[in-house]
Order: C-alpha cells, then sequence, then structure tokens
C-alpha cells in the first residue's frame, strides 16, 4: 500500500490561530468563573456533601411530615394555576394590542394613526419589560411588598407568563389564517368583533393548547419560586436544605417529580379534550 | 343544499370549561389571595413607594464596573456549563441510543432523565455544599442539568441518524469511536452544534439567577444588594439582567432568521 504523504496541512497555520484564540477565551472564562475542579475532593467539602447525601436514603416518610408536603404541594398547583389565571388578564388585553393583523391603520388611512402606533409601541416595550425579567427576580422583589408567602408568587407567575403569553398570542394570531379578520376590518367591522369573528375561530385550539402548557412551565417555576420564600414546595424544601435535612429533601424532591409527572398528565388531557 | 349547524353543541367542552373555572376559583380561595385587595388604596401606596426606592438607579463608576463583571461571569458560567454539558452529552449519547446493548441504554435514559427534572436551583444548592460558595458551584449546577437536557436531544439525533456509514465502517474493520467519529458524527454535529448554541442561550438566561443560593454571577449581587435594603444598587443589577437577556433575544433571533434565510 502506498501512502500519499503530504507535506504539510494547508490549514494548519489557520487552525493553530483559531486553537489559541479558543483557549485564550476558555482560560479568561475559567478564571471568571473561579474554575477549580480540585474544590470537588477537598476533604471537607467532600466530608459536608456525603454527610448530607447519605441522609437522603432513606426518605422522611413520618405522617406529620408528608401531610406537610401534601399541603405545600397542592399550594404549589394552586399557585400555578392562580398565576396562569391572571396572567391571562393581562396577556389578552396585551396581546390585542400588539397583533399587527388586527391594526385598521395598517390597511388604509385611519383616524389617529400616531397615537396607534405610540399605543402599539408602548405595550411592546411593557411586554418585553414583563417577560424579561425572571419570575424569580420578581417574586424576589414581591416578597418584600407582600411578604412571605404565596401571594407574591402568583403576581410573579402573573407579571412574567403574562408578557410571554402575550407575545405568543401575537405570533399565533399572526400566522394563522389573517384574511377572514382582515376582510372584516375593510368591511368597517371593530377590532374586537375581527377578533372574535376573523381569527379566533381557526386559532382557538392552538391559544389553548399553549396556554395549557405554560400552565405547566408555571408549576415547574413555582416549585423554583419557593426558594426566595414565596410559598410551596421550593419554600420547604429551601428549610429542609438549610438545615441540611437529607430526609426531608429526598421527599420532597421525590414528590416534586411526581407533581411534574402529574402536571405533564394533567396537560395532556386538556389539550385532548379542547382538541 | 345541505345546511350544517354553524356549531355542534359541544357538552364535553363545556365541561371542561367550567371544570377549569372551578379550579381556578378553587385555587384563589384555596391561597386565600383576593386579586382585588391589590387594588386597594394601602396596596396601590405600598407599591408606589417600595418602587420608588428604587430610583434613581446608582451609576457610579465603581459599582457600575462591579455589575460589569457580575454581567461576564454570568456569561463565562453559563458558557462554561453548557461546553461541559455538551462534551458530556457526546459520551453520554452513544450509550443513550443504544449502542452498546439495551442495559446500557436503560440505565443511561434512566440518569439523563434524573439530572434533568431536578431543577438547576436545586443543583446549585446541592453544589454549594459539594463545592462551596461561588461561581465554580452555578457552573456544576447548570452543567448537570444541561447534561440531562442535551444528552437526550445528542441520543435522540444519533438514533434518527441512518447507521448505513457507520456501518459500513464497522464492517471494513473500524472500532466503535472509529466509526462514530468519521461515520456518525459529521453528519450529526451541525445538529448538535445548534442543540447546544439553543442550550447556552437558556443558560445565559438561568446563569442570571443562580446566584440567588450563592451559585456566582448577577444573582448573587442582586440578592446581596437586596438584603442590605439597597434598593438604588439593585435597580442597577436588574436593568444589566434585562440588557442581557434583551440582548440575547435579539441575537438569537437574528442568527435564526439568517439561518432560515440561507436555508431557503
Amino acid at each position: 500500500m502506498n501512502k500519499v504523504h503530504h507535506p504539510r496541512d494547508p490549514a494548519a497555520l489557520k487552525r493553530f490561530l483559531v486553537t489559541c484564540v479558543a483557549v485564550a477565551i476558555l482560560w479568561q472564562m475559567m478564571q471568571l468563573a473561579q474554575f477549580d475542579v480540585l474544590a470537588l475532593f477537598e476533604e471537607r467539602n467532600l466530608k459536608v456533601f456525603a454527610n448530607f447525601l447519605v441522609q437522603f436514603f432513606p426518605p422522611n416518610l413520618q405522617a406529620t411530615f408528608l401531610m406537610l408536603v401534601l399541603k405545600a404541594t397542592i399550594e404549589t398547583l394552586a399557585m400555578a394555576t392562580a398565576g396562569i389565571a391572571l396572567a391571562l388578564l393581562i396577556a389578552v388585553p396585551l396581546g390585542l394590542i400588539i397583533t399587527y393583523s388586527l391594526s385598521i391603520s395598517r390597511i388604509g388611512p385611519a383616524s389617529g394613526h400616531q397615537f396607534a402606533k405610540l399605543g402599539r409601541y408602548l405595550a411592546r416595550m411593557l411586554m418585553l419589560f414583563l417577560r424579561g425579567i425572571p419570575e424569580i427576580i420578581w417574586a424576589l422583589l414581591l416578597v418584600r411588598v407582600f411578604g412571605l408567602g404565596p401571594v407574591a408568587g402568583v403576581l410573579a407567575i402573573a407579571i412574567t407568563y403574562g408578557g410571554m403569553l402575550a407575545k405568543v398570542y401575537s405570533e399565533i394570531l399572526e400566522t394563522e389564517n389573517t384574511l377572514p379578520a382582515r376582510a372584516l376590518l375593510l368591511q368597517g367591522s371593530g377590532r374586537i368583533n375581527a377578533f372574535l369573528y376573523g381569527l379566533l375561530p381557526g386559532a382557538s385550539q392552538e391559544l389553548a393548547s399553549y396556554t395549557v402548557y405554560r400552565w405547566e412551565c408555571a408549576v415547574r417555576a413555582s416549585v423554583v419560586m419557593g426558594f426566595v420564600g414565596a410559598g410551596g414546595l421550593g419554600q420547604l424544601m429551601d428549610q429542609s436544605m438549610k438545615m441540611l435535612n437529607g430526609g426531608e429533601v429526598s421527599t420532597i424532591l421525590i414528590m416534586f417529580l411526581l407533581l411534574v409527572l402529574l402536571a405533564d398528565y394533567i396537560s395532556l388531557i386538556i389539550r385532548r379534550l379542547l382538541a | 343544499m345541505n345546511h350544517y349547524p354553524a356549531r355542534k353543541f359541544c357538552l364535553k367542552c363545556l365541561i371542561t370549561l367550567l371544570l377549569i373555572a372551578l379550579f381556578i376559583v378553587a385555587s384563589f380561595a384555596y391561597l386565600s389571595f383576593n386579586p382585588l385587595a391589590l387594588f386597594t388604596k394601602q396596596a396601590m401606596g405600598d407599591i408606589a413607594t417600595y418602587t420608588g426606592r428604587f430610583f434613581p438607579p446608582d451609576l457610579t463608576p465603581a459599582f457600575l464596573q462591579k455589575v460589569w463583571k457580575g454581567l461576564l461571569q454570568t456569561l463565562a458560567i453559563s458558557a462554561l456549563a453548557t461546553l461541559l454539558a455538551a462534551i458530556a452529552s457526546l459520551f453520554l449519547a452513544l450509550p443513550a441510543a443504544g449502542q452498546f446493548g439495551y442495559t446500557a441504554k436503560v440505565i443511561t435514559r434512566f440518569l439523563l432523565n434524573f439530572l434533568r427534572s431536578v431543577p438547576e436551583l436545586v443543583w446549585a444548592v446541592l453544589m454549594v455544599l459539594a463545592v462551596g460558595l461561588g461561581p465554580f458551584a452555578g457552573t456544576l449546577a447548570l452543567a448537570l442539568h444541561t447534561t440531562g437536557v442535551l444528552g437526550r436531544l445528542f441520543g435522540e439525533t444519533l438514533e434518527n441518524h441512518s447507521p448505513s456509514s457507520t456501518k459500513a465502517l464497522r464492517l471494513a474493520g473500524a472500532s466503535y469511536t472509529q466509526a462514530f467519529m468519521y461515520g456518525a458524527l459529521p453528519g450529526i454535529f451541525s445538529q448538535l452544534l445548534s442543540y447546544s448554541l439553543y442550550r447556552w442561550e437558556m443558560n445565559i438566561r438561568m446563569a442570571t439567577i443562580l446566584g440567588f443560593v450563592g451559585a456566582g454571577g448577577l444573582g448573587q449581587i442582586l440578592y446581596y444588594e437586596l438584603s442590605l435594603l439597597h434598593e438604588q444598587q439593585a435597580s442597577t443589577v436588574i436593568m444589566a439582567m434585562l440588557v442581557l437577556v434583551i440582548g440575547v433575544d435579539m441575537i438569537s433571533n437574528k442568527l435564526r432568521r439568517v439561518q432560515m434565510h440561507s436555508l431557503g
């Protein structure tokens, strides 16, 4: 077999330079993130962590604690449901304002054209602001106004998911068949009627199934929000973790996984019913 | 000519809607939370006073520099975590796609599911215990969760990829690793890259809040300043987060549009 030997790799220089730059960036990032693999194997850390993990088995199954977990689970579900219901109150008007296919000024000269444009712009900025800040930060801020407990969590979900749903609603309404709504607007109907009779019939299923999907996300989020004191399973988990009580943490984790599965299942059923 | 009723009466839909309404009312009742209470004069006043304390934001150069460093740290945490997760997922994808037999597949899938279903914040608390406070804990936490997600996606990509090229190499005498590197990887690489970039985008968002449990980045600064009731400083951090999140959103939207155009 005769091998063909290339005297040198024509792309060698470029490859070398790219590798150098990549390593330099990586090194910089590792400095910033205080990357220190050895910390994983430090004796003190290993001891604390191992002690904590050993306590995970067996999970704490005392009746009093289980009751507490069950209550927190129901609270989490209620937080997500109430949060999404309030989010709808924000999302529906915002979504209708920013939907282009319902814009009257777009199909012809309309009175107050500049005013409508400004309104749409402001609504977009508001939406960006609401969903740009993660729900847990809203929760952290709201806890300081409304005190520890589920109210802050509900409002945090309502704010973030309100912005998120508004954006997706308007996207759905713009990608659906927009001709009926346009025809209605051209005939002189109002925006609400054009939405109800022109857009909603075609888009209702997608809108509903996306809302249910978001509810499922809200269940997950409301667990996490408990870490800043906004009630539910998360708050319980935070307390147990601070006390390094592994048995309780593992019970709560199991409950959390079951809850996520349940939410998955419920959303599947509702979506099938709506189809 | 047939006449169809405009809409059939749908008992099932009606019951579903009623049930949903019932659940919503029950939720508010369970939490004993009356949304109308938000609009009382006192509540509105509380909200306004509290919001007022965030203005004006602290824009002194010293603090801005601190926030800038936090922002870079957040980016570094998310990038490193995504990189670590992508490398780990590449190794886990082979067993997850069933290349090493059924038992390995089931075990790997279970592991990946577990990694994925524990939220990042919980991993972060655990990692803070394991390696101490700081951004390294955040990096590990994000990497663990992301491995769960990417491992599954990589595995599925590998499974859907036609095995003919790998098989040809195997039949020609190549080892498993060689067959994967030269048979499968070139075909699926761009897909894997786009999954990783997508996860990076989500991780940037996540890395901003991991600091709440002491895992570094912008979140840690925010939590610290809010604990000291420094609302003006906190508002600068929040603005930085907003800029980061919206910026990432815009860049990824733009890239996606470019990609769609190049695809035709």
